[in-house]
């Protein structure tokens, strides 16, 4: 009998990344494959650590504000209302009502644009080319907005704590308006490209599940959450800037499939569209800024707010000493915490649909690794 | 600024007349309802602190306890949703790390943090068993920290390269000193900065 050789073994281990373009940035997953079936993944991430958490005891509260922006990029905005609003906590301020509501466009706007590069790049993955150059189109036009209201366009630095950055430009409430009324139809647009079409369809309904128990087992949150049918938003569990007021529904799916979540970040940009319309109407004079001392020091003490980010569950976890500089932060990143159900949702899953499954947990590194 | 406030230090229980940073403590006030004294009817002693600051309540527990009260607030208090696990370094106190356990409850609406004190070089129980998501969750900490979990099933550094000297987020982990010989041997770079 010859020895048994390499090809006895039907199991390979095969290596993605960290410089794959379905990667959606550095990330590695090691693959154990039988054939073309998963049977184990093993995520390596960290290549983007720059030590944000660190970094923020070693600056003033105002200091660091800019440095959350770097970690979700494509969602800045989110990033520097939570950060904004768990430093507002510690000092128990509380922004004004112009503040407020201008707070809630833009980061629904940004929600917006956060979906529509998840929609793009998604969809690239899977092989369907065209509506990657729409979404960017229309993501062109929130840009637009946000360069408009503080000069930048990704790492927007958009709120300040205790209020905004920026007194609104002239025109800010038409051009939002016009971006609204421009864009619900763009919906049905990629509806019409995606939602029945069959390849679509074929190569994402039934992969990657996570029903509500496995997404709650592993802290899973956002729309990978409510696509399993759990009805669950922080904007409405535990609203933060006045969400309270404004009427939205909460889009949920059954399945907890790829196709349900897609449906689901579909129906959430028409939503973030309703509030947004909501918002422009509530716009009133005012002051943008609370009473905020010059030097933020805040009482000793920790809290923890978190919001709904467009990935999930978005925390700041900040711990007080009584000093110009926070003792410790920490950032709960959505993504971070979803990609560990990777594992749960490829295991015996076929190849092809893993990079399926990365793309529709809509990471972004930059988070996860912080 | 005129209207700067003065972010009046809670008072110290022992007057300690008005040294410049007086070692304040968080001006927590006492956490009472049916879940506190829920918990200290079953877990009596090891229950140390039940309070909220700014609204949002915590409780402080003996470290051995942690586990046993996650799976309580699990199973019996529907707080199914471990939202993070993190840790405080606080090298001047003998009691050296605040690890802090947040926990959310989806059909009570509501979330707690459960904080326990432990010393350096203690090993903690994993929370594994009870949340699976607390996984990468407690490889971060110890990876950042070096608090090393037992019966962890993959503990792992996460973040930082495997062969990494030192734990970033301890306090006396230098923010311009970082592993020299590393960024040296892997990256090529002979200052190692």
């Amino acid at each position: 009998m010859a020895d048994k050789t390499f090809l006895d073994s039907t199991e390979l281990v095969l290596n993605m990344g960290p410089q794959h373009p379905s990667t959606h940035g550095v990330l590695r997953v090691i693959l154990k494959l039988d054939g073309e079936k998963i049977m184990g993944t093993d995520c390596v991430i960290g290549y983007l650590h720059r030590g944000v958490e660190k970094i923020a005891e070693n600056r003033t509260y105002a200091m660091f504000a800019p440095y959350v922006d770097r970690m979700d990029y494509v969602a800045a905005v989110s990033n520097g209302l939570g950060y904004c609003l768990a430093v507002e906590k510690l000092l128990s301020v509380e922004a004004p009502p112009r503040a407020q509501v201008t707070r809630v466009i833009l980061t629904e706007l940004n929600r917006i644009a956060s979906h529509l590069l998840w929609l793009g790049t998604h969809a690239l993955d899977i092989g369907a080319t065209t509506p990657l150059f729409y979404v960017m189109r229309e993501r062109e036009e929130i840009l637009n907005i946000f360069e408009k209201y503080c000069g930048a366009r990704l790492t927007t630095h958009a709120f300040r704590i205790g209020g905004l950055q920026y007194e609104l430009y002239e025109g800010f409430e038409e051009d939002t308006l016009r971006f609204c009324d421009w864009f619900l139809p763009r919906v049905d647009e990629y509806e019409e490209l995606l939602t029945e079409n069959r390849i679509w369809v074929d190569r994402l309904k039934g992969v990657g599940i996570l029903d509500a128990e496995d997404c709650k087992a592993y802290g899973v949150t956002g729309p990978v959450l409510r696509a399993a049918g759990v009805e669950w938003d922080l904007r409405r569990a535990q609203p933060y800037s006045g969400y309270e007021q404004y009427e939205f529904k909460i889009p949920t799916g059954q399945n907890g499939d790829t196709y349900d979540r897609y449906l689901v970040r579909m129906e959430e940009m028409r939503q973030s569209v309703r509030i947004i319309r909501q918002a422009v109407e509530r716009i009133e004079p005012g002051p943008i800024m609370a009473k905020v001392p010059k030097v933020i020091k805040p009482p000793v003490g920790e809290v923890y707010v978190s919001i709904e980010a467009p990935k999930g569950e978005l925390g700041y976890f900040i711990v007080s000493d009584g000093s110009t500089q926070p003792y410790r932060v920490r950032v709960r990143p959505p993504s971070f915490v979803n990609l560990q159900a990777l594992d749960k949702m490829a295991r015996g899953g076929l190849f092809a649909d893993i990079v399926a499954i990365i793309g529709t947990f809509d990471i972004v590194l930059g988070e996860i690794d912080r | 600024m005129a209207d700067e406030q003065k972010p009046a230090p809670p008072k110290p229980p022992a007057g300690a007349a008005k040294a410049p940073p007086p070692p304040a403590v968080m001006a927590a006030t006492p956490w009472e309802g049916e879940l506190p004294s829920v918990l200290r009817e079953q877990f009596g002693g090891a229950i140390l602190e039940c309070s909220t600051y700014l609204g949002q309540p915590f409780i402080r527990v003996t470290p051995g306890t942690v586990v046993p009260i996650l799976d309580f607030l699990k199973f019996e208090m529907e707080f199914d949703y471990l939202v993070d696990v993190t840790a405080v370094d606080y090298p001047k106190r003998e009691e050296r790390f605040d690890l802090v356990y947040i926990v959310y409850s989806f059909a009570r609406n509501e979330r707690i943090r459960v904080v326990t004190r432990i010393q350096d070089g203690f090993r903690p129980e994993s929370a594994v068993c009870v949340h699976l998501t607390a996984n990468w969750l407690e490889r971060e900490v110890y990876d950042m920290f070096g608090i090393e979990f037992a019966n962890h099933p993959d503990l792992r550094r996460i973040l930082m390269p495997d062969d990494w000297q030192g734990h970033p987020l301890r306090k006396d982990y230098n923010i311009l000193q970082m592993d020299q010989r590393w960024v040296q041997e892997n990256l090529g770079i002979e200052s190692g900065q």
